[in-house]
């Protein structure tokens, strides 16, 4: 290896230790760690070591860019927090200095220091091996210089909830082309389904179904329903994602919606989807009214015709002559710059807590159930009544946080259910005048107008009962007539044991992510957290992007949101996606695998080792080779190859095993570390 | 009285899981015992395992290597490889008269700092009870020297 700036000997090292203020400080003797690198790696090249109060600050790195000139500084390490914080800082301060950015390294004596280290002295002797570490890896450092990628304008939003809409036409708005994939026959998402939105009391329909009949006509945005994700390759600015049509076994080119098919269907099916059990739709169908697009598609499991070979009713009554029974499944391909995941949400199934009597009770209801059964266009027209279909309650018991913040299902508070349950006993209360009961263990209604709320649900006379519910159970039981519920709840607030009877009883489920995030996930190479919602990038400061550059995240999928928060988190991650369009070229790390062709064996070991497909083998020369711009800098092929014929640029092995080398060079001393018990 | 012996650790980290759950537990103020240093590696798929051998023969009386969980690699499905790789070199270091209890893979991911936190402190506990490698290179090898392959001659 020949280096640029002469002979390893050469080199001239400035090392900064930060204090962070007393973050580093406090725990670590900094003035020490300077002093003894300044003493002790003079060998290695230290010519100037310094301690500052706050090394990112403007004059911390003044103090380095004018370090760089003064003391002809070929190589900086800083010693302070992680560099997923500050690596950016400080080698743009290197930069500014004439300086290769990549010569510079970071020792993070914050985060892997000072902040987990009780021990001051061990503090101090680990700052020092870190320190030690940093310089003997930073001498083996060399110049690199990032690569550009161009950035394709075309953006893949997944997911047509409210979410995903409101992303699809803030970037359609700005000019460029959108495909909104769907896997449902309709965008809309779970807000379709939805009667009233608190705390304004609009109806949900009236406002979502502009958004949608706007994205479904815009011409920057091709939706893609009843369409599911195959496969993802590529990397920021250039992702091939190959998108399954599902069959509809109607001819979108033909179709005019009219709905005669859906007419003229004998089939009737229950409706699990949109209308979660409680109503019926044909066996081909669009899944509510205002469905965008208007095309209805075809339940092939359960028409007359594919079971039993006749009916063709659809076909017999279809004018423009639209339904085609040969349809297939339709692989289409996209080339697109960036992604936005908006995948949403599933809710908790009631089920899991069989004390709160779902699936056994007829009366109790899911807050999705009740959200259908109040809307004017659902199975009752908007009647609120018993599952008899027209027994309106007399009263009614409002469960919170079903599934949530529970150790036993899931810990998270699904934020949205307090609001929602207050709706519910507002709608319940203007429509039916019954007793309403709330049980709630905490009420949470932080948001704008939505306190307000609460006291005006208060002021309507609902009961609020603070206590977890214990059970619901058959009033047959007791001495109350069957049929009747009856909530056993402890009252928190008197500290007494209740007996509450009710006809109708409403559990507010909480959210969780979608039963394949998992998969998506994996397939567009993001992370989850512990509770399987997708990760930030940063959970305060960069909320919608994700580790991966070029993937986006919106709405529910990250955790749950309400509408607000959905909405602003599709404009967020829209406004993210433009402003990477707009700069048409992007600068990504040069963290690439090369092969030395002289070297390759043309063994082949790393041509299956890689996952992105990014290592080939030339048929001429007989050697492998990398593609840069579908290398991602894993660097597994580099440990792989037999020859050591692949290097792995910011990770070589000279700087891993320099760094080793220099980690491992300062000893650890016994007798500074608390002695353990025999 | 026999002198108190304190282990020295190495710990790889990938970049994208077991680096960012360090980052979160020091945000989170966890404490592990300072017998570990950590590198970072792109991905727990990086390492060689010669790095794991210097490392032994540097010093180090234990070596824990952490990368994502399986099926939340960063690329894929490079964990994999290095889960391969340690479970052979294990069995290659324990003819040489290495522990393989010295050698560890542990999963974290970037939310799990809690999850590392405890993972390090059992670790250097191990090898506190396994007691110090003393491993005769490190006494004979000079720190400058070049480990086994001939790296200087590589590109890059």
């Amino acid at each position: 290896m020949t280096n640029s700036n002469g002979k390893e000997g050469d080199h001239r090292v400035g090392v900064y230790v930060c204090h962070c203020g007393s973050n580093i400080a406090g725990v670590v003797n900094v003035y020490e760690v300077a002093k003894w690198a300044q003493e002790n790696l003079g060998a290695q090249g230290v010519v100037v070591a310094k301690e500052y109060k706050f090394m990112c600050s403007s004059l911390g790195q003044k103090l380095i860019e004018e370090d760089i000139q003064k003391e002809k500084l070929d190589r900086v390490v800083v010693a302070a927090c992680s560099p997923h914080l500050h690596e950016k800082t400080f080698r743009g301060a290197v930069a500014r200095a004439g300086l290769n950015p990549y010569l510079c390294e970071m020792a993070s004596v914050r985060e892997q220091v000072s902040w987990v280290t009780s021990d001051q002295t061990a503090a101090t002797e680990k700052a020092k091996a870190m320190v030690a570490g940093a310089v003997a890896r930073v001498r083996q450092h060399e110049p690199l210089e990032s690569i550009h990628v161009p950035i394709n304008s075309s953006t893949l939003v997944v997911g047509g909830g409210i979410a995903g809409i409101q992303a699809s036409l803030e970037i359609a708005n700005s000019g460029f082309h959108v495909y909104l994939v769907e896997r449902e026959p309709s965008i809309g998402g779970h807000m379709a389904q939805f009667d009233k939105t608190f705390p304004t009391l609009d109806c949900a329909a009236c406002i979502l179904t502009p958004r949608m009949s706007e994205a479904g006509m815009h011409p920057n945005i091709e939706l893609l329903t009843w369409s599911e994700i195959e496969n993802v390759e590529g990397y920021l600015g250039n992702y091939t994602v190959t998108v399954r049509k599902k069959a509809r076994y109607v001819d979108t080119s033909l179709c005019t919606g009219c709905g005669i098919c859906q007419q003229k269907c004998p089939k009737k099916v229950i409706d699990d989807q949109f209308e979660v059990g409680l109503g019926y739709r044909k066996a081909i169908y669009t899944p509510f009214e205002q469905a965008v697009p208007k095309f209805p598609v075809l339940d092939k499991d359960n028409c007359i015709f594919f079971k039993k070979g006749t009916c063709r009713a659809c076909e017999k009554f279809c004018a423009p002559g639209a339904i085609k029974l040969d349809d297939k499944d339709e692989a289409i391909t996209l080339n697109v710059g960036n992604v936005i995941l908006a995948t949403g949400y599933d809710m908790f199934d009631a089920r899991r807590i069989p004390r709160y009597g779902y699936g056994t009770l007829p009366n109790v209801f899911t807050s999705l159930e009740f959200e259908r059964m109040c809307n004017a266009a659902g199975p009752t027209n908007g009647a609120i009544v018993l599952r008899d279909g027209k027994t309106p309650p007399k009263s009614v018991g409002i469960i919170h946080c079903v599934g949530s913040r529970d150790h036993k299902y899931n810990t998270y508070c699904s934020s949205i259910c307090c609001m929602q349950s207050l709706k519910f006993a507002h709608l319940v209360k203007e429509r039916t005048g019954a007793d309403v009961y709330n049980f709630y263990i905490d009420m949470r209604t932080a948001a704008k107008d939505y306190d307000e709320f609460y006291q005006k649900v208060l002021e309507e006379g609902t009961n609020l009962i603070r206590g977890k519910v214990a059970e619901v159970i058959d009033g047959g039981l007791f001495d109350e007539k069957a049929g009747q519920l009856i909530i056993q709840v402890e009252d928190t607030l008197i500290g007494k044991q209740r007996r509450i009877p009710v006809d109708m009883v409403i559990l507010a489920i909480g959210l969780e992510p979608k039963r394949d995030a998992g998969n998506v996930a994996h397939q567009f190479g993001i992370s989850r957290g512990a509770n399987g919602w997708f990760t930030e990038k940063h959970p305060k400061l960069d909320p919608v992007a994700t580790m991966t550059d070029g993937i986006f995240i919106a709405g529910c999928a990250a955790g749950p949101k309400d509408i607000p928060a959905s909405v602003s988190q599709g404009s967020a991650a829209a406004a993210r996606v433009v402003s990477y369009i707009q700069q048409k070229e992007l600068s990504l790390e040069p963290v690439r695998a090369y092969i030395n062709a002289e070297q390759c064996s043309g063994c082949r070991i790393c041509n299956g080792l890689c996952p992105f497909h990014a290592i080939s083998f030339d048929e001429v020369k007989m050697v492998s080779e990398v593609h840069q711009a579908l290398c991602q800098g894993c660097g597994t092929c580099v440990a792989a190859c037999p020859a050591g014929a692949v290097t792995g640029s910011g990770f070589t092995n000279q700087q891993v095993l320099a760094q080793i080398e220099g980690l491992l060079s300062v000893p650890i001393y016994p007798e500074i570390l608390q002695p353990v018990a025999a | 009285m026999q002198e108190h012996f304190e282990p020295l650790v190495l710990g790889f980290t990938c970049n994208w899981c077991s680096y960012r759950a360090a980052d979160m537990a020091g945000t989170g103020r966890m404490k592990y015992p300072p017998n570990i240093r950590l590198v970072r590696l792109m991905c727990s798929g990086r390492l060689d395992p010669t790095f794991i051998m210097k490392a032994l023969a540097e010093g180090a009386d234990g070596v824990l290597i952490t990368g994502c969980h399986p099926g939340e690699c960063h690329y894929i499905e490079q964990n994999y490889k290095a889960l391969r790789r340690v479970s052979l070199l294990k069995r290659v270091l324990q003819p040489m008269g290495i522990e393989p209890g010295r050698i560890k893979l542990v999963w974290a991911s970037a939310a799990e700092g809690m999850h590392l936190t405890k993972a390090i402190t059992e670790f250097v506990d191990e090898i506190r009870a396994l007691g110090p490698l003393n491993w005769p290179a490190r006494t004979q090898i000079p720190i400058s020297a070049k480990p086994v392959r001939q790296l200087e001659e590589l590109p890059g």
